[in-house]
């Protein structure tokens, strides 16, 4: 008796070529799967572009601080004093202007997107010389950096993409202030990119801050000091604050997106139902289209088994090809694209979507499982074709 | 044990349920075919020929009694152990040809060389050797529909042989050619069971085709109403 591969093989083969003869039932079966597959990468795309805005924002040698329990930048206070007393925290590192340590304000002020011409929240953070060269990969790209103690700002690429109003050498008015555009910066694309940035003194003043701020940057030597400083926290009484890596601490605002992938998952599996419902049809008209053929085969001898493989490999390749189709749509339509939502400060982050291999997988493995189940059935039905159907006196 | 008889049937009862109601086909029938036979199997529908031919395909079961095929019993074999039967033992011929519509002659014709352990070259020429002799060898890339009735008939033929079974079933195997080429076929057929000793069982209803064969039964109601004139 021969390879049942071989068996397997002829049958898939005639299977595959004979698939012209069921062009659009075939066609059907694509596209459903292609959409499916389509749907799921946007959403995963997005959430892998948020996440990334959030989590590349991040150092590991950097200590974040904020009041404790207050979670996020925007609910966080803290004083002059308290900032004192964090420089003489052990593994802060100093150099010749002593120690690096960056005191910020986070405010909220108001921008209209591009996109819907609505008012959206856009962070505008205080900072100084020393916080804007914490920032990895930061860089001004037009113009120049603020003055200090006037009202000029620098904007985020990510807004001049996603918001009016923010060309350089252009004036923004907030309340009564009114701020002018001196230069643009990139940070690489992440989440800072996402802010406005100004003189951190002249922002407590017109935001009646007295000398709080609303957190702490601190460099550390490396992420190893995190525990030490931790520590130190801990045990001053007039330090009521969290601390946490700068990594740690966008990884976890990164999350507040990541209900966005399991969304997706839940929309496509829903899709994907139907798509099975579809893709059951394609398949059942295959092997009734087929009945003949396979009956035949099974009188000359060929095994069920080859009948069983062959309409699930039949079922396979269709939702692969709808896969591979829905994941070029995907590529095309939303990998780079722009678009900006709600962060865990309530401001708005500019991020891109974000295709990668390992979502084009997933999008792949939903692909086969509509495929596998799309065919399971009626390979079943195939496998159990009565022979004597190749007898019937049907031309 | 191989004995000259190649099919031994032993109060083979039959019958279907449809509805409510039973039908039987046969009810104890007794026959036997020897080796070398050439037997046309004639009947009106109904009569239960085309019920007898699958039952010695082994593609349907009786509802009792006993088939033995050269000396070893069928009837209870397995589905996946009748596939292995049929691919070693049986060829079959159908009233439309039953060809695959997207492999051409050659790879109709090799279909059931791919259950055996035959290596491609050796499959190939065995391909070639059966399309010689149904004289379609030049028509081996061919699809089946860019080939007449008559020539598809051939291919069918030419498959059926080629892993060189036994038995050759054959299933009203003229009943959509015309005259002059149902006579080509049925030429073929009287050629394959002369010269080269097949067994062929025909069904047909057509007793210019019967008459190519050795002998003739005639089915009605499921019993052989006429004696077999050469037995």
């Amino acid at each position: 008796m021969g390879s049942i591969f071989s068996q397997i093989s002829a049958v898939v083969a005639m299977n595959i070529r004979s698939l012209g003869q069921r062009f659009w039932m075939s066609l059907a079966m694509v596209i459903a799967s292609a959409v499916v597959v389509a749907i799921l990468l946007a959403f995963l795309a997005m959430a892998q572009g948020f996440s990334k805005t959030l989590e590349s924002a991040g150092a590991d040698d950097i200590a974040i601080f904020t009041r404790e329990g207050s979670a996020a930048e925007l609910n966080s206070v803290i004083s002059r004093d308290q900032v004192n007393i964090l420089e003489t925290a052990p593994g802060v590192v100093k150099d010749e202007n002593g120690p690096v340590v960056s005191p910020e304000l986070y405010v909220i002020v108001d921008g209209i997107k591009k996109s819907s011409q609505t008012e959206a929240n856009i962070p505008l953070r205080g900072l100084d010389d020393r916080g804007f060269a914490m920032r990895k990969n930061v860089q001004i790209t037009e113009g120049r950096m603020f003055t200090p103690g006037t009202n000029e700002m620098i904007v985020g690429a990510g807004i001049l993409r996603e918001f009016d109003g923010f060309a350089l050498g252009q004036e923004v008015k907030f309340g009564k202030v009114i701020w002018k555009v001196v230069g643009v910066f990139t940070t690489g694309g992440n989440v800072f990119e996402s802010e406005l940035w100004a003189d951190v003194k002249v922002l407590q003043s017109l935001y009646n801050r007295g000398s709080s701020y609303q957190t702490a940057r601190v460099q550390m030597s490396s992420a190893n000091d995190l525990e030490a400083i931790r520590a130190f926290v801990e045990g001053d009484p007039r330090l009521n604050l969290d601390v946490e890596t700068e990594s740690a601490y966008f990884k976890a605002q990164g999350k507040s997106l990541s209900y966005m992938a399991y969304f997706g998952w839940v929309i496509s599996s829903i899709m994907a139902l139907g798509a099975l419902a579809g893709a059951l049809n394609t398949m059942y008209t295959s092997v009734a289209e087929r009945a003949k053929e396979i009956a035949t085969l099974r009188a000359i001898g060929f095994s069920s088994l080859s009948a069983f493989v062959g309409t699930i490999v039949e079922a396979l390749v269709l939702a692969a090809i709808g896969g591979a189709l829905g994941s070029i749509v995907a590529f095309l339509l939303f990998d780079g694209l722009n678009a900006s939502t709600l962060g865990g400060s309530f401001t708005q982050v500019v991020f891109a979507f974000e295709l990668t291999s390992d979502l084009f997988i997933q999008g792949g493995i939903i692909a086969l499982f509509i495929g596998f189940f799309a065919g399971f059935f009626p390979a079943f039905r195939a496998a159990r074709l009565p022979v004597i159907v190749a007898f019937r006196n049907a031309a | 044990m191989t004995t000259d008889i190649l099919f031994d049937l032993k109060g083979v009862k039959k019958s279907f349920t449809r509805g409510k109601e039973t039908i039987k086909i046969f009810d104890g029938l007794d026959m036997q075919i020897k080796q070398g036979d050439f037997l046309a199997i004639m009947g009106p529908s109904g009569s239960g020929k085309t019920t007898l031919l699958n039952m010695l395909g082994g593609v349907d079961q009786p509802s009792s009694g006993e088939v033995w095929f050269d000396g070893a019993r069928i009837d209870s074999l397995s589905e996946g152990q009748l596939s292995k039967w049929r691919a070693n033992n049986i060829g079959f011929i159908f009233q439309f040809y039953n060809l695959m519509p997207m492999l051409n002659a050659a790879r109709n014709v090799e279909l059931p060389l791919l259950l055996t352990n035959l290596s491609a070259k050796q499959r190939k020429q065995s391909v070639e050797t059966a399309l010689q002799l149904v004289e379609l060898a030049d028509r081996a890339a061919h699809l089946p529909k860019e080939l007449s009735g008559g020539q598809q008939q051939r291919v069918a033929i030419a498959r059926a042989i080629v892993s060189d079974p036994k038995l050759l079933l054959c299933d009203e195997p003229t009943g959509d050619l015309d005259r002059h080429t149902a006579d080509e076929i049925l030429e073929m057929l009287q050629l394959l069971n002369e010269k080269f000793g097949k067994t062929i069982v025909m069904v047909t209803h057509d007793p210019s085709a019967a008459s190519y064969a050795k002998r003739t039964l005639h089915l009605d109601k499921g019993e052989f109403v006429e004696k077999d004139l050469a037995a």
